[in-house]
């Protein structure tokens, strides 16, 4: 059964249907895999239709994001218990910044820019995926993953020089780990 | 770099998530920070570079069907192993048409003279970068003298720096920018309603005769002279751009 009457129904396909890609490009990016993102963003849609009478209204795009998010850290942590639990490296804080010379030449194609998003840890990636590919606030990043509003700007700082120092050094996972 | 500002108040400046008076406070630090100004031009040049990439994970329809599917009847709506095998043979298939597509139908830029068409891409896509809100320019000024000591220590090549209103071409200010891994200094100007990029960078190549073509609708223009390369840039009419090279060169 579906768990809308129609008139919900239309309304979550008005609201929340237009973020299906943004939905399903999160998980992607969470899960690093496009077949894991397909099953679990289903997962979270239907999900979402079963909470959306609680919806409020809003920001349904950050509502769905939310939702997609504690669907698949809860999948990560059923199916691949190991990676969920990586947390920030403040040593990394302290690292030099790449030159902008050696970022320039290193992001040359998307399967270099693929391969360092996908060896940062998923609470960097998710970050950066909200900011540079889904364009979302710094509020909204605070709403999706819980992270104090003030901290966002700070975390996201982190979150690039990472990028930057696995792009040009692809070791750099290493010192994550 | 040693700046504390690039890793604080300098990404919510990028993100543009500073307060007002925040925000023109790092505007007035921009002015006499290379640390800075280094920083963002990488921030924009990764932003940019994973916005094209394009690494953007779009939902498949099929997805899309049985969300709606489930709306609409109530039927369970998992996918059986089988049909999902049969989706992915179908999206390989079309994939493999689209790359044959485009390996067939798209012009290879590489073959004839790699280097260049690489260099006009990234001047280009540079160009356009700074035509969003707040990128053309870090130091704004119509003062040549400003402008020419902003870029004091910021790059290792000295380079003239000219105001050519009275022929049409008004300064707006210079920046740093990035192409092809490369620091660059570049030239703002207006000229009739458009900006014009000049791009300079120092190089050890023999002199060549100036070059010119045409990319998404963007012209450029580059030259020689002395050990710098110049690359102007622009949507004016190529005749414009090769008016403000001779006043270059004049």
């Amino acid at each position: 059964m579906s768990d809308l009457d129609p008139e919900d129904g239309l309304r979550f396909e008005r609201l929340v249907l237009p973020h299906v890609d943004a939905a399903f490009n999160f998980a992607r990016w969470l899960l690093r895999s496009r077949a894991d993102a397909e099953d679990v963003a289903q997962e979270a849609l239907l999900r979402a239709c079963r909470f959306f009478r609680g919806f409020q209204g809003g920001d349904a795009r950050a509502w769905l994001l939310q939702i997609v998010r504690n669907t698949c850290y809860s999948w990560l942590e059923k199916n691949r218990p190991r990676e969920s639990m990586v947390e920030f490296d403040e040593e990394l804080h302290q690292q030099p910044l790449a030159t902008p010379e050696s970022i320039a030449m290193a992001v040359e194609g998307r399967e270099r820019l693929t391969r360092a998003l996908e060896t940062l840890p998923s609470r960097y990636r998710e970050l950066l995926v909200l900011r540079e590919l889904e364009g979302c606030s710094y509020k909204e990043i605070a709403a999706i993953t819980s992270i104090p509003l003030g901290t966002v700007m700070s975390s996201l700082s982190r979150a690039r020089r990472q990028l930057h120092c696995a792009l040009v050094n692809p070791g750099c996972k290493e010192a994550i780990a | 770099m040693s700046c504390d500002l690039t890793r604080s108040a300098l990404h919510g400046y990028f993100d543009g998530e500073l307060s007002a008076a925040s925000n023109a406070d790092f505007k007035r630090h921009l002015q006499h920070c290379s640390d800075c100004v280094l920083e963002l031009a990488t921030q924009e040049f990764v932003r940019d570079s994973l916005q094209r990439a394009p690494v953007y994970a779009f939902a498949p329809d099929s997805l899309k069907q049985r969300v709606r599917a489930h709306l609409r009847s109530g039927v369970r709506t998992d996918a059986s192993p089988q049909r999902l095998i049969w989706q992915w043979l179908a999206a390989a298939a079309a994939l493999l048409v689209v790359a044959l597509l485009v390996w067939r139908v798209v012009p290879n830029v590489h073959d004839d003279d790699d280097y260049q068409a690489g260099l006009a891409a990234g001047i280009v896509d540079a160009h356009v970068r700074s035509l969003q809100p707040g990128h053309l320019t870090n130091v704004d000024s119509a003062d040549q003298h400003t402008v020419k000591a902003w870029f004091d220590g910021k790059v290792d090549f000295v380079f003239p720096v000219r105001d050519f209103t009275n022929d049409g071409f008004s300064l707006l200010g210079g920046r740093l920018d990035i192409v092809q891994g490369r620091t660059v200094a570049v030239l703002a100007y207006a000229r009739s309603g458009h900006v014009v990029n000049v791009f300079i960078w120092s190089t050890r190549e023999p002199e060549e005769s100036a070059r010119a073509g045409a990319r998404l609708g963007y012209q450029w223009v580059a030259w020689q002279k002395g050990n710098m390369e110049f690359c102007a840039v622009s949507d004016a009419a190529p005749a414009e751009l090769e008016q403000l090279h001779r006043l270059f060169a004049g």
